[in-house]
C-alpha cells in the first residue's frame, strides 16, 4: 500500500507532463505547418555566405 | 524599429508597431520559395518580417502601417510570386473550433490511460479499501476530465434540446452524464462497480472521430470576398471641364462618365459613349475570347479593357452592378444548402428515442418484477452506457477521412464530409462548357496545313508571347512537328509576328477577313492561310461522361456560350445542351431539377458558374477556376483530365456504402449487448470490451477505403 502512495502520485504527475507538453507545442504553433516544418529542414541557414 | 525577424503569431499583431497582413501565395511548391519570400521581402523598406504557412500557402507579412496591399502584393510580385489577400476571420474561428476537439481529445486520452489504469486493477481483484481508494481516484481524474472533454457535446446538446430537437449528442451526453453521476453514487456508498472509465473512453472515441471531421473542414469558404475583389476599385471620372479624378468604386454614380485605360479592370456596369476596344468578359459569360465592343455596347463591372482607352457613361453602380448581383445569388443558394441534414444526424433521430425508450422499459420492467429502485437504476443505466453510440460516432468520419484521402492522391480535394455524403447522392451532372469539359486554352486546328507550313509557323509562333501564338506553338509541339529557322523575327503588338524565311517573307498576323472566330492567318511569301482555333475538349471527356452514365448518371451541358458552339460539342458528346445562360438563368435550371426532385452536381469553373456551384446539390470546380468558383465547389480537381469527377462519384458512394456498414456494425453490437444490458450482467470491464472492440471494427472497416480510388483505375 505504502508503494501506491509514491507510485499513483508519480504516474498522474508524468500524464500531466505530457498533457501540459502536447498543450504547449500545440499553441506555439507546431502542428499549424506540418508540411512546410518538412521542407523548412532544406533550407540553409541565413548566416552562411551567399552565392 | 528594426524588429527581430521572429516567427510572427498570427493574433498578436497589436504588441509590435508594424501591422500584420496575410496573402495567400498559390505558387509556393518547395522549401526555396519558402526561403525566398522569408529572406527576401523583409529586404523592402516598410517589412519587419515574413512568415509562410507552407501547408495553406499563406504568408503572413509584419510591415509598417504605410505599406497598403497593393505595396505588399507588389512587393510578393517582384520576387516572383502572385498574391491574393485573405480576409482574417473565417480561418481563424475554423481554427479555434479545431483545436478546441484536439486539447478536449488530449485530456480526454490522458483521463482514459490513467482512470484505465486504476480500474485494470480493481478488475483483477482489488477488494475492499484499495478498491474504494482507486475509485475515489478514478472519480477525482474523471470529473474535471469528463466537466472540460464533454463540454463540445453538452453544449451542442443543450442548443438541441432549446430548440426542441435531437441530435447525436443528446442521447451521448444523457449517457455520460448518467454515467458518471451512477459512478459517483456507487463510489460515495462503496458500490462494487463504477463506470468511469466507460464514460470517459466514450468521450475518447467520440472526440477522435469530431476532430477528424474539424480536420476535413480545415479550408472554408469565402467565395464571396473573392469574388468582389476582381471589380474594379476606382475609376477616372471625367468632369464636366474635361478634367479626370480618380473615384473609389462605392462613390461612382449612374450617369458619370468614365475614362477607361486599357488593361483597367471596370468599376461599375455601362454604357460605352466613345471608343472601340475589347474587352474580356470572361468572368461573367465563362467565354475566353476577348469581345469586340463598340458604342453603345454595354459592359459590366469586373471585365478588362484590352486595347484601347474608351470613354463609358455608368449605369449602375456599387451594389446594383451585375457582378454584386452574382455574389448576392451566390450568398442566397449557399444558404439553402446548409439546411442538408448529415447522415449521422439522420441517424440519431432514429437512435436515440429508441435507446431512450429502451432504457426506461428496462427501469420500468425490472421495477414491476421486484427489483428495487437502485438495482433498476442501474440495469436502465447500464442499457444506457452500452448503447451509447460510441462506434456510430466514428463510423461516418474515419470513413470520410480515409476516403478523402484516398482521392486527394488522385486529384482531387474534397472540402469536407457532407461534401462527400452529398456526392454520392447525385443522379444528374450539369457541366459548364469552357474550361471544364474543355481545357480552356485554345488549340489550333491543323488539318490543312502541310509540314512547311507547320513548320514555319512554329518557327514564329514560338518567338511570341501572345497566347494565340502560345496555343499554336504548344499545338503545333505536342503533333511532333521541328521549327524552321525564321531570321530577322520581329513583334508588333495587335499586328502579329513576321520574319524571313529561305528568302521569302513570312507572318502570322490577324486574319483579313476580321471572321469573329478565334484565328490568324499565316502568310509565307505571296500564300496565304488561315489557322483556326478551337478550345479543346479534354481529352477523357467521353469516357467520364460514360462513367458517369453506366453509374445511373445523365449528362448536360449548361453553358453561358454562344448557341452554335455549344450545340457542337452536345452533338459530338451526344448529351443535351442549354446555352446562353445568364448566372440567374443557371441557378434556375438547378432548382427546376430540385423540384422535380433530382438532385444535380453541378461542374462549372467561372465566376458566372458561382451561384450555381453554391445551388446544386454538390458541386465540383477544376484547379484552373476561378478562386469564387473553387471555393463555392464542394470539390476541386486538378489536371487536365475529367477523370476525377467520375471517380469522385463512384469513391463517395463508396464511402457510404462503408458508412453504412459500419452503421450495421454499431446496430449489431448493440442487438448482441442490449441484451445482457436488460438482464444485468453488463460490468465496467464488459462494457469497456464491448466498446473498443465496435470502435475497432469500424476503424478497420473504414480503412479499406484507403485502397478505393485506385482499385476502381484498374478496374
Amino acid at each position: 500500500m505504502t508503494g501506491l502512495a509514491f507510485l499513483i502520485p508519480i504516474a498522474l504527475g508524468m500524464g500531466l507532463l505530457g498533457l501540459l507538453a502536447f498543450f504547449w507545442s500545440m499553441k506555439s504553433g507546431q502542428y499549424d505547418d506540418m508540411e512546410g516544418s518538412a521542407h523548412r529542414i532544406l533550407l540553409d541557414d541565413e548566416d552562411e555566405v551567399e552565392w | 524599429m528594426n524588429a527581430p525577424a521572429l516567427p510572427l503569431a498570427e493574433n498578436d499583431a497589436g504588441e509590435t508597431i508594424g501591422v500584420s497582413t496575410r496573402f495567400t501565395v498559390p505558387g509556393m511548391k518547395c522549401a526555396g520559395c519558402i526561403g525566398k519570400i522569408e529572406r527576401e521581402l523583409p529586404k523592402i523598406t516598410g517589412i519587419e518580417a515574413a512568415r509562410v504557412n507552407f501547408s495553406a500557402k499563406r504568408v503572413a507579412i509584419q510591415h509598417d502601417p504605410g505599406l497598403d496591399e497593393d505595396d505588399l502584393s507588389q512587393a510578393l510580385l517582384s520576387i516572383g510570386f502572385e498574391a491574393q489577400r485573405v480576409s482574417d476571420n473565417p480561418m481563424g474561428t475554423e481554427n479555434a473550433e479545431r483545436r478546441k476537439l484536439v486539447r478536449a481529445l488530449a485530456v480526454a486520452g490522458f483521463g482514459m490511460m490513467n482512470i484505465m489504469l486504476l480500474s485494470v486493477s480493481v478488475w483483477s481483484g482489488a477488494e475492499g479499501a484499495t478498491r474504494e481508494l482507486f475509485h475515489w481516484l478514478s472519480a477525482l481524474i474523471a470529473m474535471p476530465v469528463i466537466a472540460y472533454s464533454g463540454r463540445p457535446f453538452f453544449e451542442s446538446a443543450w442548443m438541441a434540446l432549446k430548440f426542441r430537437r435531437t441530435n447525436m449528442d443528446v442521447p451521448i451526453s444523457i449517457g455520460v452524464i448518467l454515467a458518471t453521476a451512477l459512478s459517483l453514487y456507487e463510489t460515495i456508498t462503496g458500490g462494487a462497480h463504477a463506470y468511469f472509465e466507460s464514460a470517459v473512453m466514450l468521450l475518447f472515441f467520440l472526440l477522435a472521430g469530431r476532430a477528424l471531421d474539424a480536420v476535413m473542414r480545415d479550408r472554408t469558404r469565402d467565395g464571396i470576398g473573392a469574388l468582389l475583389g476582381r471589380m474594379g476599385k476606382s475609376a477616372s471620372v471625367i468632369g464636366p471641364d474635361g478634367a479626370t479624378r480618380r473615384v473609389d468604386a462605392d462613390e461612382l454614380e449612374p450617369g458619370m462618365l468614365v475614362l477607361v485605360a486599357a488593361g483597367e479592370a471596370f468599376a461599375a456596369d455601362g454604357e460605352i459613349e466613345d471608343g472601340a476596344s475589347a474587352i474580356d468578359n470572361s468572368m461573367l459569360t465563362g467565354e475566353s475570347q476577348p469581345e469586340a465592343v463598340k458604342p453603345r455596347d454595354t459592359i459590366h463591372a469586373g471585365a478588362i479593357n484590352l486595347t484601347a482607352p474608351i470613354r463609358v457613361r455608368l449605369t449602375r453602380t456599387a451594389q446594383d452592378t451585375a457582378i454584386a448581383e452574382i455574389a448576392r445569388l451566390m450568398d442566397e443558394a449557399g444558404q439553402s444548402r446548409s439546411s442538408y441534414v448529415r447522415i449521422a444526424d439522420r441517424a440519431s433521430r432514429a437512435y436515440a428515442p429508441a435507446v431512450h425508450t429502451l432504457a426506461a422499459l428496462a427501469f420500468v420492467g425490472w421495477m414491476i418484477a421486484g427489483a428495487g429502485v437502485h438495482q433498476s437504476l442501474v440495469i436502465a443505466i447500464a442499457v444506457l452506457i452500452i448503447t451509447c453510440p460510441c462506434a456510430m460516432g466514428l463510423a461516418v468520419p474515419t470513413a470520410q477521412v480515409v476516403a478523402s484521402g484516398a482521392l486527394l492522391k488522385r486529384g482531387l480535394l474534397v472540402k469536407d464530409g457532407s461534401a462527400l455524403e452529398r456526392l454520392a447522392e447525385v443522379d444528374v451532372a450539369l457541366f459548364d462548357k469552357t474550361g471544364t469539359l474543355t481545357i480552356g486554352e485554345p488549340r489550333p486546328v491543323l488539318g490543312e496545313l502541310d509540314y512547311e507550313a507547320r513548320s514555319v509557323a512554329l518557327g514564329l509562333a514560338q518567338h511570341s508571347r501572345h497566347p494565340l501564338s502560345q496555343g499554336l506553338a504548344a499545338g503545333l509541339r505536342e503533333a511532333g512537328v521541328e521549327p524552321a529557322l525564321v531570321e530577322n523575327v520581329s513583334e508588333e503588338a495587335g499586328r502579329g509576328v513576321q520574319g524571313v524565311w529561305n528568302g521569302q517573307p513570312a507572318a502570322l498576323e490577324r486574319p483579313a477577313d476580321g471572321a469573329a472566330e478565334l484565328a490568324t492567318q499565316l502568310r509565307i511569301g505571296t500564300r496565304a492561310q488561315t489557322i483556326a482555333f478551337t478550345d479543346q475538349l479534354r481529352p477523357d471527356a467521353a469516357e467520364t461522361l460514360e462513367r458517369l452514365s453506366g453509374q445511373g448518371i445523365a449528362s448536360q451541358i449548361l453553358s453561358g456560350d454562344r448557341e452554335h458552339a455549344v450545340q457542337d460539342l452536345a452533338s459530338q458528346l451526344g448529351i443535351r445542351a442549354q446555352s446562353e445562360a445568364k448566372p440567374a438563368e443557371k441557378l434556375e435550371t438547378l432548382e427546376d431539377f430540385k423540384t422535380k426532385g433530382q438532385r444535380p452536381l453541378m461542374i462549372g469553373d467561372g465566376l458566372n458558374d458561382g451561384p450555381a456551384l453554391a445551388a446544386a446539390h454538390a458541386s465540383i470546380a477544376p484547379g484552373t477556376a476561378s478562386d469564387a468558383s473553387q471555393q463555392a465547389a464542394d470539390a476541386v480537381f486538378i489536371g487536365r483530365g475529367l477523370r476525377p469527377v467520375a471517380l469522385a462519384v463512384d469513391v463517395a458512394r463508396q464511402t457510404m456504402a462503408v458508412v453504412r456498414q459500419n452503421f450495421a456494425f454499431a446496430i449489431g453490437y448493440n442487438v448482441l449487448a442490449v441484451p445482457l444490458a436488460l438482464f444485468g450482467y453488463v460490468t465496467p470491464l464488459i462494457a469497456a470490451i464491448a466498446m473498443s472492440l465496435s470502435s475497432l471494427i469500424v476503424v478497420a472497416n473504414s480503412l479499406r477505403l484507403a485502397g478505393a480510388a485506385g482499385k476502381e483505375t484498374s478496374a
